[in-house]
């Protein structure tokens, strides 16, 4: 009886060390939950090309990473890709005007992300307000650059 | 000539035969009267022999299996100048592909011979048959836990050792070979998706462990009543469960990366 006893104790040990070995690949591994997620408002840009961007995708202000892209989709009428953003801190204010988008690359095999350049902050007495809201839109962006495009604009230079 | 066509014959229909009974042996294991009460201490019973039992195995494995990929990982990568994608590399390979399958076959080494070896040892020693005698089903009795408690730890040691096998790679890449802490991990986040890789991994370990337990108990339950055919069951069920393994995961993994 006694011995059964502490075979149920090292069964139970191994269950939750096996419970707690998932938490770490769920959290720790997987960035599954971020726990800074649920808060944050969510922005709109729509680039000619989004290149190799992907959904999770850092989005950045001066190489600080500020949140992430949660959607990439097709618009229907104009054939841009509109990306979703969520910035997680709701004290990151961006101003509405001259405030830009970029996809830009880490590194030479690294993945892609959005870098945002903030525009001037300028109080404006019509709206009240000059700062993107939550559905806000980036009008200013700036397309992936893909290598193809850049050496065939390269080629053309040359020979004209 | 004839006789070699005939022994092809006869191992034809051996190989049919046993396939049939084998899934008829399943479809009892798994049709059988459920007894909650009865059946937990024997189950937790089990769990300890099949899963705790075969813990430090698989956690050392595992330790030096993320041990090389790390020092492999940080001598390939280094020549693109990308050690910091080790994080990436290391965690996609290891719960997607190395976690489960080491995991599977170290426990069809460890857990599936035994499990053979102590049920055809009670076959052998007609201790199976003297249970029927007293009216107590030996399928519920002794294999019905054991197989519930194979496919149960079978996922637990999976995610055990990817764990262990993502520190050790840690350990190497960034305590040895100083890449970056930072960029490891964030790397590896930005990466790997929980249901694409973690949760894939973890229901590949369940089949693998539906199909270790079933040829460990069917090898043991159907062998040879002798020394020599409970030799034979045993290398068998480690032979067949291995090679079953990684013919599924390849199936698995069609299946998962076709889009599932």
């Amino acid at each position: 009886m006694h011995e059964r006893r502490w075979v149920e104790v090292i069964v139970g040990c191994f269950v939750l060390l096996a419970s707690a070995a998932l938490i770490f690949l769920a959290v720790k591994v997987s960035g599954l939950v971020n726990f800074n997620d649920s808060d944050g408002y969510y922005l709109f840009a729509d680039f000619a090309n989004v290149g190799g961007l992907k959904v999770r995708a850092p989005v950045t202000i001066a190489g600080v990473r500020v949140g992430e892209v949660t959607q990439i989709d097709l618009e229907q009428d104009n054939f841009n890709a509109r990306v979703t953003l969520l910035i997680h801190t709701d004290s990151t204010q961006l101003p509405v005007s001259e405030t830009s988008a970029r996809i830009l690359t880490e590194g030479i095999l690294g993945s892609n992300y959005i870098s945002i350049v903030p525009g001037f902050s300028e109080f404006d007495d019509q709206n009240g307000t000059s700062y993107l809201q939550e559905g806000g839109q980036i009008s200013l962006t700036q397309p992936a650059l893909v290598l193809e495009n850049i050496i065939g604009e390269l080629i053309f230079n040359i020979n004209s | 000539m004839i006789e070699r066509l005939q022994l092809f014959g006869h191992k034809s229909i051996n190989l049919c035969q046993n396939i049939g009974v084998s899934g008829l042996f399943l479809m009892r294991i798994v049709t059988c009267a459920p007894k909650p009460f009865k059946t937990l201490p024997l189950l937790i019973q089990q769990i300890y022999f099949v899963g705790v039992l075969s813990c430090p195995i698989i956690l050392v494995a595992a330790l030096f299996v993320g041990m090389v990929i790390g020092l492999q990982g940080h001598h390939t990568l280094e020549k693109f100048a990308a050690s910091a994608h080790l994080g990436q590399l290391l965690a996609l390979s290891i719960t997607r592909e190395l976690g489960p399958v080491i995991a599977a076959l170290l426990f069809a080494g460890r857990a599936g011979s035994a499990l053979t070896a102590e049920i055809g040892l009670m076959r052998t020693t007609e201790q199976l048959d003297s249970m029927e005698m007293m009216a107590v089903d030996p399928i519920w009795r002794v294999i019905y836990p054991r197989f519930l408690a194979g496919i149960l730890t079978m996922p637990l040691l999976a995610i055990l050792f990817s764990t262990v096998a993502i520190y050790g790679g840690y350990f190497v890449g960034v305590q040895l070979l100083g890449i970056d802490g930072g960029a490891f991990w964030t790397n590896m986040q930005s990466s790997v998706d929980f249901g694409n890789d973690i949760l894939n991994g973890i229901i590949k370990s369940i089949f693998f462990g539906v199909i270790i337990t079933w040829i460990a108990v069917y090898q043991g339950f159907y062998t040879q009543p002798t020394a020599v055919g409970l030799s034979q069951a045993t290398t068998r069920t480690v032979v067949f469960s291995s090679l079953a393994v990684l013919i599924l995961d390849f199936i698995l993994t069609i299946i998962m990366i076709g889009g599932w």
